[in-house]
């Protein structure tokens, strides 16, 4: 019985939100990786262009629910996810005609886009910030569980309760189809094929007769789909604040490079490796470690290896890590 | 001449300030300018002479002005006595596990190599937690409305200066070993998660400088208003003047600041100068513009990137221990990354990269801005807003936003320069 509880207690704690914010940083990281193999910059301006989708989002929910529509048990931010994306999409094609494509036409480097990025960074967030304000803000409604703790001791008779609120499986089951639907993008489709070929060999794929300006536009979307997507679950799971969508440049970051930039899968893989590690290394085992070991051996402290105000120093120390035996990445980088 | 010209631009728009305003909010202008000129400084010796791409300044800046608390504060008798030992102790343990793990990764080999350095690492932590945790408790439960931690050393505070320079320079080197040479999208990343990490902690090591309850009332390199107010000859000179002993005191003190500042600045300006056209700047620059060309003529380009990185960083680390001690206060929640690490970056590019000159005028110019959007950001919101009626929600709404029309503004300005003037108001030479 003590390793069944020991079981529920660590999925509770551990598993179940670590596979929500995993997701969340895959999608985020995907956009970067995205941006990085085909535009070949990192993009400082991604957590605010999250930020970006994401109030388009709030403020189409906030719509709906005034008007009374909703989805039921779901929360109706659901359906103001495309038009949150729509909007995303709008917001970047015209960054991108403003802004980068300058730049793309004088072969700029690298490091000046990056530069460039944070002046739309600084853009994004002041008008994130002028349109919804600083502050948090709450958009999630529907059935908050589908298992509260409560509920599911009842049911098992169990000492240890496991709740799985309907953000999380939103979440994963979102991340499952969005992820599946961008590989078969990528692998099947005449189009994703040619955004590969470009990701791989730029000249080739223009000498193949590629249009570099429809790989783009396409690159982009994708990017404000993802974007969007990662920006919304993530403010149904947690709450929305634009400065924590800036923060998240950092465990984002981490994720795409310890997966290998411009490497969709290592993106994927990156998400879920700094997540795990961001919350086992920041939760409390006494209460797991208590099940599982006799209880001469039972911990004193709480067996907490960092507070949890130092998540940004886990995602940290991982890509520091990767950066000292594997620059590359865990997958290879550079090639979609 | 171009120069002149601008510089003379700034200084009227600082003077236009004070006559319009007040020539209090004009020195304070001028002094967190000079603050942020010795920055833009930094930044510009890593990214103008090396095209190094550092966006963790905030974590220096901050580093700075945990100096300022660990050098000037009088130190806390009883929490030393309650566990001060102790928990420099445990640092020590913390530092020597980690060189244990070094040696043990560098002496073995094959399998056993990772569980051996897994193995050092996971025991020195515990160690180190068990011997560190029970002193930080003991330490933060003296006084904790007051003191709560261990104080500092009580010397004069502007040692604190070259000793934020100092601390930021070892964040520096440990940052550019493991991140330099490789490509130049890490450093950017590693450097964005120091500056986070260097937040985290100040803001929860509360035993060390308070936390976020914030260390407040540090000592300061010039005379106090009270004294000055309380000072019959000073009382005399500033009727001379023709101004009251209040104004005349704050103005004073100002310009005191702005002296100290105005020194550093020059010293390190005619440093950097030297330093730019000396043959190892000319060798930094080579290195800059093509980094094969300069191996192939056996320049070690690793080794350069890691000093004048670690150069840069310390000038940045500097400015921020100066920042701090013109607050008087030492307030990690403060720190956001948009004011002290992008800010400086508009500054630097805004200015002129690779000009040493331009990286001072933009930390003016831009700096004057910053201060100067907010009233003009007003101004035009309440043009704009004219025609509504009072107090509906729209009009509220668009008033309250004016704080955040900086960001767009300098957004705007970054953009704009980057497109039309790419090499700056006062381009490299």
């Amino acid at each position: 019985m003590d390793f069944l509880n020991g079981i529920v207690a660590l999925a509770n704690f551990v598993l179940i939100p670590a596979v929500a914010y995993g997701s969340q940083l895959a999608l985020g990281a995907l956009g970067v990786t995205l941006i990085y193999g085909i535009l070949r910059f990192s993009n400082f301006a991604h957590g605010d262009t999250m930020a970006m989708g994401t109030m388009f989002a709030v403020l189409v929910t906030w719509g709906l629910q005034a008007m009374g529509v909703g989805l039921g048990p779901f929360p109706t931010a659901l359906l103001a996810i495309p038009f949150g994306i729509a909007g995303a999409a709008a917001l970047v094609l015209l960054t991108d005609k403003y802004v980068y494509s300058f730049y793309r036409a004088q072969k700029a480097k690298p490091v000046i886009l990056v530069i460039v990025s944070m002046g739309v960074m600084f853009i994004y967030n002041g008008l994130t910030r002028i349109v919804i304000g600083p502050d948090d803000q709450r958009f999630a409604d529907g059935e908050r569980f589908v298992i509260s703790a409560r509920e599911f001791r009842e049911i098992t008779g169990l000492a240890e309760g496991l709740a799985l609120r309907t953000s999380q499986v939103i979440t994963v089951i979102t991340a499952v189809v969005v992820v599946a639907a961008l590989f078969w993008f990528l692998n099947k489709t005449r189009t994703g094929k040619s955004m590969r070929a470009f990701s791989d060999n730029e000249d080739l794929a223009l000498l193949s007769g590629i249009n570099p300006e429809r790989v783009v536009l396409v690159t982009w979307l994708i990017v404000a789909t993802l974007a969007t997507v990662a920006g919304v679950l993530y403010g149904l799971d947690k709450s929305f604040k634009p400065f924590t969508y800036f923060q998240l440049l950092l465990p984002i970051f981490a994720a795409a490079i310890v997966g290998g930039l411009g490497n969709p899968l290592g993106a994927i893989a990156g998400g879920f490796v700094i997540a795990f590690s961001e919350v086992g290394i920041t939760y409390a085992w006494k209460k797991v470690l208590t099940y599982f070991m006799p209880p001469a051996l039972e911990p004193e402290g709480l067996v907490q290896i960092l507070s949890t105000e130092y998540k940004f120093a886990v995602s940290f120390v991982i890509l520091v890590i990767v950066l000292l035996f594997r620059p590359t990445g865990l997958f290879r980088g550079k090639a979609l | 001449m171009r120069t002149y010209l601008l510089f003379g631009l700034v200084a009227c728009l600082i003077l236009g300030t004070g006559i319009l305003q007040s020539w209090n909010s004009a020195l304070l202008i001028l002094n967190m300018g000079l603050v942020s000129a010795v920055m833009a400084l930094g930044v510009n010796l890593q990214w103008g002479l090396a095209g190094l791409f550092n966006v963790g300044v905030m974590g220096f800046v901050a580093l700075g002005g945990l100096a300022v608390v660990l050098i000037s504060m009088p130190p806390v008798g009883a929490a030393w006595s309650a566990g001060g030992g102790q928990i420099l102790l445990g640092l020590v343990l913390g530092a020597a596990t980690i060189v244990g793990a070094v040696l043990v990764w560098a002496k073995t080999q094959g399998r056993i190599r990772g569980w051996a350095t897994g193995g050092v690492l996971l025991i020195g932590l515990v160690v180190y937690r068990m011997v560190l945790d029970p002193a930080v408790d003991r330490v933060e439960d003296v006084d904790p409305a007051l003191a709560g931690y261990l104080g500092g050393l009580g010397l004069p505070v502007l040692i604190a200066w070259p000793v934020g320079g100092l601390l930021a320079a070892g964040a520096a080197y440990v940052i550019g070993k493991t991140a330099l040479g490789l490509r130049s999208d890490y450093l950017a990343i590693a450097t964005l998660g120091i500056a986070e990490i260097v937040i985290a902690i100040l803001k929860n090591e509360d035993w060390m400088a308070r936390g976020v309850k914030n260390v407040i009332g540090l000592p300061r390199p010039v005379p106090y208003e009270v004294d000055l107010q309380n000072d019959p000859a000073f009382v005399e000179r500033a009727a001379g003047f023709g101004l009251d002993a209040t104004t005349a005191s704050t103005l004073y003190v100002k310009l005191e600041y702005g002296l100290l500042f105005a020194m550093v600045l020059i010293l390190l300006l005619v440093l950097s100068q030297l330093a730019l056209n000396s043959p190892w700047g000319r060798m930094m620059r080579a290195i800059r513009d093509n980094e094969t060309a300069a191996r192939a003529m056996g320049k070690d380009v690793k080794a350069r990137h890691l000093q004048v990185f670690i150069l840069g960083s310390a000038i940045c680390g500097i400015a921020g221990a100066m920042m701090t001690t013109l607050d008087g206060q030492l307030t990690p929640g403060s720190y956001q990354p948009l004011r002290y690490t992008f800010l400086i970056w508009v500054m630097v590019i805004v200015g002129g990269s690779g000009n040493n000159l331009g990286a001072v005028l933009g930390g003016f110019l831009i700096w004057f801005l910053w201060v100067q959007v907010e009233p003009m950001g007003q101004l035009l919101m309440t043009g704009i807003t004219a025609g509504l009626a009072d107090g509906s929600w729209l009009k509220d709404h668009l008033l309250d936003s004016v704080q955040h029309m900086r960001l767009l503004t300098m957004g705007l300005i970054l953009l704009l320069v980057l497109r039309l003037n790419p090499r700056g108001l006062l381009p490299e030479r």
